[in-house]
């Protein structure tokens, strides 16, 4: 049992951000490494990617957008809950060695990953740019830590509300065009902005790192429910990723994957109304 | 005429002795004093009348006193009350009646008589009627639940045998001096020893006489291939079918278990030194078991939020329920053995960590990465690799969705691909979770099936079609992703191939088209590199699999052993267990000698 020991939500509620105490893996995840969670006896198994690790105090941070049954009921969870299994760190770290100038793109809870591996990456020497984006003002994460770490930091709002009215290709493309020192452009976020961002990087024939979210039960190799198609082969995200480069991934095909058990969330989330 | 015959038996101390008409075994009527209750009448009345169940030890004793000549009247089974006063036959003594009951030996069932007159001590065989009447004791069938019925349920198949069934199953073993049973076992259980004691009724002491060398009797009476093991080997096999040890092995652990007559021994971790276990499935498990048992401090790291590896994820509950592995898991705890659930080793502590903290480290993994066949379509949904339905079902329990939270993979038509146990299970999971119909597709033909007979036999009786010598080339799927259909071709059987059976050659032109809702592969499993990537310097071969030396399964690191499918690939659950068995002898050996250096 894993407890958590701090609470904090953000995004008018819709984004949860938890840390648990799980010493073991706090002193040996990495940036872009995630830990499979089930919160109870009959719960299912969701990956999540791990948004901070203290080793000192042996927390790990999670922040998840609350999407179907399993986030809801995480949501209802306070501070000295339990959450009955924590595995991990599972997938290869990313790569944060120092690339030069790297691009940080980051949308919605996305921004949650992408601020793990952008300290990494500040770490490692490189310059960073960061981009992050959002619906509007109000669901903007972690743009206080972001603007700490970034050299520069560009924010953009679907509806204008905050930062540039546009979607994080907007000064993604304006970058690429004006700035010949980028090295590596670095995206998470929903499945539709990797892969707009990786269609624009592509035009500039730029390398682009993704990490991918699909379904995954065990988290370790085991199911190949995870599996998804990198240069027209198969891989499976939790062991040979999450991280893969953009322009080999197959994102329709991810996003179908995706979406096979949206009718079950519903109908698993009408059980626990009842 | 009828003869003394006796001493042809007399060498089995103790008969098993059945009534003629239910075939039910008299000798637990008595157990305490090993009598054997009839009911008789005397005189009109009923009385009770005792026998000595030993044949050197034949004493009557009755509830009345009977007066010495006095013949009694009638004597019934206490089980069926019918009356087992053979008319046709006269005691030679006395030419008094005789009752008539059925004892088993040398795996026969001879008719056996006792004279019903009070003070004549005879009893005896009719050789005549023995080479007239004696049937061979076929080898036993075990109850099972009915096909119907059980394909809407998960309730195991078979029931298992009766204290009947066992004892007369039991007969039929030989006790041979050189017995090949038990070099067909992996691990070489006494299985002439633990089957002599079935005979005797000694239900108890059989099951542990298994477990000196099998802690896992329960799980092995169940899904070890019996067949291609000790059965195969059986002398009684050559001319008739062999003894069924397996359901013999399956039934003594249930009876222990149920009776409560399980004893945890009281091992203290006196040696000073501790080993870690990577992977709580059936070798890991042994190795745990050995080692504890020996006296050393024993820590098994499991990556699953349940222990037991394949037995919990793999195997459907129908096959092997639940709740006798971890029945069994929770005996290693009660032995000591400590569980770490979610520790997954290679990124969270690496081999080389584990080396620093313990004295000798297992690796016991298994092979979980699922092989897909790199089709085109594969990635469609409800396209699934047997491990992901498998792990659904059996370990997040989906087929109670949605009480349980993870959605449970359904269809109306299934296709299983591939002809192993693993398929079969898929398969029969399927018709339980209401598909209309499935079918298995496997390149071959029925005789190479992987599968064991047993499995495929259920999976026939259950509904599931078969299309043999069929291939898959590639799947359709309609604007929702999901898969539609699988194109396949025929395939025809070429000359034997390295592994022996014949190669399976693709018939050009002969495509046709199978429609499904739901595919799932069964094509087997790989080696899962998840743990290697923190220990480079493990010795590996071109598959993935860690190399050791098969006289001790130790690694290319001293004191870091492995075994089970790690090392072999896709293989059988006794098989793991004596690949743990010989790593934990070694780990011994080299510990003790540490140990006594200092």
């Amino acid at each position: 049992m894993f407890p958590i020991v701090n609470k904090q939500t953000m995004a008018k509620g819709t984004i949860v951000r938890f840390d648990i105490s799980a010493p073991k893996i706090a002193r040996k995840v990495k940036a872009g490494q995630f830990v499979i969670i089930r919160v109870h006896e009959k719960g299912e198994r969701i990956p999540l990617t791990v948004a901070e690790a203290d080793a000192f105090i042996g927390t790990i941070t999670i922040i998840f957008q609350v999407v179907g049954k399993t986030t809801a009921l995480m949501r209802s969870l306070n501070e000295g809950d339990m959450i009955q299994d924590v595995v991990g760190p599972l997938g290869k770290p990313a790569e944060t060695h120092n690339h030069g100038t790297v691009v940080m793109v980051g949308g919605g809870t996305g921004v949650a990953i992408l601020y793990h591996v952008t300290k990494a990456m500040k770490e490692a020497g490189n310059k960073v740019i960061g981009i992050i984006g959002a619906r509007e003002q109000n669901m903007l994460i972690l743009e206080e830590e972001m603007r700490v770490l970034c050299d520069e930091l560009f924010i953009t709002t679907d509806d204008g509300s905050y930062g540039m009215k546009g979607f994080v290709t907007d000064p993604l493309r304006t970058l690429l065009t004006e700035r010949k020192d980028i090295n590596l452009v670095y995206a998470i976020g929903p499945i539709i902005m990797m892969k707009n961002v990786c269609k624009l990087t592509k035009e500039f024939n730029m390398r682009t790192m993704v990490s991918l979210n699909p379904v995954m039960i065990d988290g370790t190799g085991m199911c190949g429910g995870c599996r998804v198609s990198i240069d027209g082969k198969t891989k499976f995200c939790c062991v040979d990723g999450p991280d893969f480069d953009g322009h080999t991934v197959d994102f329709d095909e991810l996003e179908k994957r995706n979406s096979l058990y949206l009718k079950d969330e519903k109908d698993s989330l009408l059980f626990s109304v009842h | 005429m009828l003869e003394h015959d006796i001493k042809t038996l007399k060498n089995k101390i103790f008969l098993n002795i059945y009534c003629p008409h239910c075939q039910n075994s008299l000798n637990v009527a008595d157990k305490g004093k090993n009598l054997l209750v009839y009911k008789a009448i005397y005189k009109g009345e009923e009385i009770q009348l005792k026998l000595g169940a030993y044949l050197d030890n034949y004493e009557t004793e009755t509830s009345v006193p009977i007066e010495s000549g006095e013949v009694l009247d009638d004597l019934l089974c206490p089980k069926c009350n019918q009356s087992l006063v053979d008319n046709g036959n006269h005691c030679v003594e006395c030419e008094s009646p005789v009752a008539r009951v059925t004892v088993s030996a040398q795996s026969r069932l001879i008719p056996f008589f006792y004279c019903l007159k009070s003070g004549c001590q005879w009893h005896g065989l009719s050789k005549a009627d023995e080479r007239k009447l004696k049937p061979k004791v076929p080898r036993q069938k075990m109850p099972e639940q009915d096909k119907d019925l059980r394909t809407h349920n998960f309730q195991e198949v078979p029931y298992g045998y009766t204290g009947e069934l066992a004892l007369l199953e039991a007969t039929r073993c030989l006790q041979c001096k050189k017995p090949l049973c038990v070099d067909g076992c992996p691990v070489n259980v006494d299985i002439p020893a633990f089957i002599a004691l079935v005979a005797e009724e000694k239900f108890d002491e059989a099951a542990k006489k298994i477990k000196e060398t099998n802690v896992l009797p329960a799980i092995c009476g169940r899904v070890c291939p019996q067949e291609s093991q000790c059965e195969k080997k059986c002398i009684v096999g050559v001319k008739d079918e062999p003894v069924a040890i397996g359901r013999l092995e399956r039934f003594v652990a249930d009876y222990e278990r149920n009776m409560g007559l399980v004893k945890v021994p009281n091992i203290k971790e006196n040696l000073g030194q501790k080993i870690a276990v990577v992977g709580s499935g059936p070798a890991g498990l042994t190795v745990a078991a050995d080692m504890r048992s020996l006296g050393y401090g024993v820590t098994i790291l499991e990556a699953s939020h349940v222990t037991g590896g394949v037995l919990t994820y793999g195997i459907p509950e129908f096959r092997l329920p639940k709740a006798i592995v971890q029945f069994e898991i929770n005996y290693l705890k009660e032995l000591g053995c400590r569980f770490e659930l979610n520790h997954v080793v290679g990124p969270l502590t690496s081999i080389e960590e584990l080396r620093q903290e313990f004295d000798a480290v297992f690796i016991g993994v298994g092979a979980g990465l699922p092989v897909f066949m790199n089709i085109e379509g594969e990635a469609l949904g409800y396209v699934y690799s047997a491990n992901e339905y498998l792990t659904r079902i059996n370990l997040m329990k989906a087929y109670l969705f949605p009480e349980y939270d993870t959605p449970m993979p359904r269809g109306d038509k299934v296709v299983v691909i591939g002809g192993g146990n693993v398929a079969m299970d898929c398969a029969r999971n399927a018709i339980r979770t209401g598909s209309k119909e499935v079918t298995i597709v496997y390149r071959r033909s029925r005789n190479e099936l992987p599968a064991r007979l047993e499995e495929v036999h259920h999976a026939e009786e259950e509904g599931i079609q078969f299309r043999l010598l069929t291939n898959p080339i590639r799947y359709i799927g309609n604007s929702q992703s999901r898969v539609t259909a699988l194109e396949c071709i025929k395939m025809e059987l070429g000359e034997p191939d390295s592994s022996g059976r014949k190669r399976p050659i693709p018939i050009e032109g002969s495509n046709f088209i199978v429609e499904c809702d739901m595919a799932i592969v069964a094509i087997g499993t790989s080696s899962n590199p998840i743990i290697f990537k923190t220990t480079p310097d493990l010795e590996r071969n071109k598959w993935g699999y860690i190399n050791v030396n098969p006289e001790t399964n130790e690694t290319s690191i001293p004191l870091v052993y492995a075994g089970g499918d790690i090392v072999t690939g896709s293989a059988t659950v006794i098989e793991a267990m004596g690949a743990g068995r010989i790593a934990a002898r070694d780990m011994h050996k080299k510990l003790s000698e540490i140990r006594n250096k200092k």
